[in-house]
């Protein structure tokens, strides 16, 4: 009788509900996602106001009529992209190298532990490399454009002041993230300060530096593919003067020569930055 | 000849009175050729303490002598002068990883000569000569063409050893030499050490957290706990209170039973010093 | 000890990364002559140029001085279509890239499945978002809708690609411990996978938050609505202190997003 009696200190009844979130918790989470449904809900009728459905609905008949006139590429139009292709390619190229070259001292006055004054210097070099990130390549070369005229060296320059934000930020992370013993070391030999830097952080961040470079490249061909569009040179002019004839198999031609570019240029990349590393 | 004088450092808050003490009037002098040993538990101050001599940390007060200069009194380019005076070697080494062994062990020199010269990697041929000369003398003359990061870290200590030396420096300090070596290459590098300073006739400081290993290889032995020295005395004066006041409830004993394990381990085995880290 | 030994004078530093003579000769005059060509083929105007120096201070000024009011209808009409696209596409983006982030993922699903998440993933990232807009601007007509559609096309690739690879390299050990239990595929995905993605897919969501908005500013260029179409505006009608005062919106929108994100992401995980 008494091995049947429950015995004591021995719960004799669990819990048959189990919950994955206290019921505060649920309701918060639930508020949540009804709230951004709302907003959802509201933004989308705020982007609608003024669209013609009409041209919505219209949309599968007009893709198949792009489509159609897409194919088949007129390929014969192939040899009069090679010089564009080659400006795009310069625009690239020289484009990343000026962006490099301004983007290395920004860098360094921008991080932490080799810029010369914290308070008045660090605040302009950040602010520099936040301006250049914010725009991207195509308003840079919209306003170039408008500046110093079309042509190849309003995309050179758009791409270069692009790149300085990119490769401007990247390295300075790298440089913060230098190992400060080695530093401490060469400074404390009694070296100054220009030979601390280039014996001390630049070895440490030179792997660094090459990787994000090519990896700016790789991204400056795709981008000065389509700078072009707003009159900065390169294959993308052709792009817009083959839209606005409506030559669709031209377009067509030309879209398979960015795909292919850039394709190459990523492999070209990969395979730099492995031999670099 | 190194003189201290009531050399304290306060951490924290600038200029005010709060703050974490790490020096408390520590006054010593250091005559030349005599290897000292400062010893405490971790955050005593010992980092703190030889930190101060090279002015990698800046004192708060007091008086560091070396020959005719108060090294907590230069700037600028006199404070490079004093440093390249002072070889140091670093815990965990501190080379430039990315750089070849005769790189760091020139980065010694960097001191010494115009920026365009460092800068083109184009050092005077005396100072290559010597750097050819302290490798050879730290066992690594075969790997001066490698690069740092390629050696174990028994040899890169030597590098590190040879960077210090090729300072030609009037003192060495040396921060935990040993910290992250094996017990048998811990006891190599610290014979090279007392055997330079015997050879150079050079004042060291050497800071080091291993009680045995200090008492074996150190002419004099500083206790510091925090912040102050509270022993200042041979090796063999350093006896079981006086190690329980400098690290308290730390077990001292644990350390040196192991010691004389390894001691005996490594009489099976006695290595010359070159090629031996492998 | 060897003291009396003769140790050399001059030390060169090896070579560090291409080690092979004939390279080392050829590329600089490669570069070198490469330089030359591509500067060559760079037509300078210089009576354009300095033209430029003018119109480049007007900018500036224009830049320093932004005129907030007077186009203030369009900015606003403009901000408005770009916060409203970016948030609608990036929402849209997500549901449609979790599915086809699941179907590329190599470890859970049919190779034919695979293939084709693969294919649209690899569609959507190969064409840009400016390109992919001109399009869509010519199925859907001009306005916001068409850069909708064009953000969260793009969205899919970005997110859909990441998704799939992190599913691919998930922790294979807790998957099988899921489906030694017995359960269903659809438990499996539940159980095993979701919370091991899940922290990473909200991170890359507001990642590409962040990018959308900065993409809506230029899609407008080519008419798919937005702050762009607006800015497109003012410079071509010279207006560089309008064109200055979109910019610096732009700017602080970016700048407020990245920070926003940033703190959210830290604080999620």
């Amino acid at each position: 009788m008494s091995k049947l009696a429950p015995r004591v200190g021995e719960p004799t009844h669990y819990s048959r509900i189990w919950t994955f979130r206290t019921p505060r918790a649920r309701l918060a989470l639930w508020f949540g996602w009804l709230a951004l449904v709302a907003l959802f809900v509201w933004c989308w009728q705020l982007m609608n106001e003024g669209t013609m459905w009409m041209f919505v609905a219209d949309a599968p008949r007009q893709a198949a009529d792009i489509g159609s006139r897409l194919f088949p590429p007129k390929l014969g139009y192939l040899p009069e992209l090679l010089a564009p292709l080659w400006d795009t390619l310069n625009i690239a190229t020289l484009g990343t190298l000026g962006g490099v070259i301004m983007a290395v001292p920004v860098a360094f006055l921008a991080a932490r532990n080799t810029t010369p004054s914290a308070t008045l210097i660090r605040p302009v070099a950040l602010l520099v490399i936040v301006t250049s990130r914010s725009i991207n390549s195509l308003i840079w070369a919209l306003l170039l454009v408008a500046i110093i005229g079309p042509g190849l060296l309003a995309g050179i320059v758009a791409i270069a002041l692009r790149s300085i934000g990119f490769v401007g930020k990247l390295l300075y992370e790298a440089i913060e993230e230098t190992d400060a013993r080695q530093i401490e070391a060469v400074a404390a030999t009694g070296a100054r300060s220009s030979q601390v830097i280039h014996y001390g952080i630049v070895p440490q961040v030179l792997p660094a530096f090459w990787g994000i470079s090519v990896f700016r490249w790789d991204i400056n061909i795709r981008e000065s593919t389509i700078l072009g569009l707003v009159g900065a040179g390169g294959i993308g002019m052709k792009l817009q003067s083959s839209i606005d004839t409506l030559a669709w198999s031209q377009v067509a031609t030309i879209l398979l020569v960015i795909l292919a570019t850039v394709v190459v240029s990523e492999a070209i990349s990969a395979r730099m930055r492995r031999a670099l590393i | 000849m190194l003189s201290i004088d009531r050399l304290s450092k306060t951490y924290g808050t600038q200029g005010g009175a709060s703050g974490d003490t790490a020096l408390n009037n520590v006054t010593f002098q250091v005559p030349q050729g005599q290897v000292l040993g400062l010893i405490g538990p971790s955050g005593a101050g010992k980092s703190t303490l030889i930190r101060c001599i090279n002015r990698l940390v800046e004192p708060s007060s007091g008086t560091i002598r070396l020959g005719e200069t108060d090294l907590a009194a230069v700037r600028g380019r006199d404070l490079r002068r004093a440093r390249r005076r002072i070889g140091m070697i670093f815990q965990e080494y501190a080379l430039v990883e990315r750089l070849t062994v005769m790189e760091n062990v020139l980065s010694g020199r960097l001191g010494y000569v115009p920026f365009w010269c460092s800068f083109t990697r184009r050092f005077p041929g005396h100072d290559i000569e010597n750097a050819y000369r302290l490798l050879d003398r730290v066992g690594l003359l075969d790997h001066a063409d490698k690069r740092a990061d390629a050696l174990s870290g028994g040899q890169r200590q030597r590098v590190g050893i040879a960077r210090a030396l090729s300072q030609e420096p009037e003192l060495l300090l040396v921060d935990e030499p040993t910290a992250s070596l094996d017990p048998r290459t811990s006891r190599q590098i610290m014979r090279l050490i007392s055997e330079i300073c015997r050879e150079r006739e050079l004042p060291a400081i050497v800071n080091i957290h291993d009680v045995p290993l200090a008492q074996q290889f150190m002419h004099r032995i500083v206790g510091l706990r925090r912040g102050e020295m509270v022993f200042d005395g041979a090796p063999d004066d350093l006896d079981d209170a006086m190690l329980t006041e400098i690290y308290g409830a730390e077990d001292w004993t644990a350390m040196r039973q192991e010691h004389e394990d390894d001691t005996t381990a490594e009489q099976d085995t006695r290595l010359q010093l070159a090629g031996g880290a492998g | 000890m060897n003291h009396a030994r003769q140790y050399p004078r001059h030390w060169r530093r090896p070579p560090q990364i291409i080690t092979d003579r004939r390279w080392r000769r050829i590329l600089p005059l490669a570069i070198l002559a490469y330089l030359i060509l591509a500067l060559g083929s760079l037509e300078i105007d210089g009576a354009r140029l300095i033209e430029g120096l003018e119109r480049g201070a007007r900018f500036a000024h224009g830049f320093l001085q932004p005129d907030f009011t007077s186009r203030w209808g369009d900015i606003r009409q403009g901000l408005i279509e770009s916060l409203t696209m970016t948030l609608t596409a990036t929402v849209v983006g997500i549901l449609v890239s979790v599915p086809i982030g699941i179907g590329a993922a190599r470890n859970l699903v049919p190779r034919p499945i695979y293939l084709v998440c693969r294919s649209i993933i690899a569609v959507s990232r190969s064409l840009q978002e400016i390109i992919i807009a001109i399009f869509l601007v010519a199925m859907f007509g001009f306005g916001p809708f068409a850069g909708f559609v064009t953000l969260a096309f793009a969205s899919i690739g970005f997110l859909a690609k990441l998704l799939a690879d992190d599913i691919e390299e998930i922790d294979a050990s807790q998957a099988e411990a899921i489906r030694a239990t017995g359960a269903s595929w659809w438990q499996l995905i539940h159980y095993a996978v979701q919370p091991q993605v899940m922290p990473r897919l909200l991170g890359l969501s507001l990642y590409r938050l962040d990018i959308n908005f900065r993409e809506s500013a230029v899609i407008g260029i080519v008419g798919a609505g937005g702050i762009g179409a607006t800015l497109n505006t003012a410079i071509d009608r010279y207006e560089y202190d309008s064109a200055g005062a979109i910019l610096l919106i732009v700017i602080a929108i970016v700048m407020l997003a990245e920070y926003a994100s940033s703190y959210l992401r830290k604080t999620l995980q």
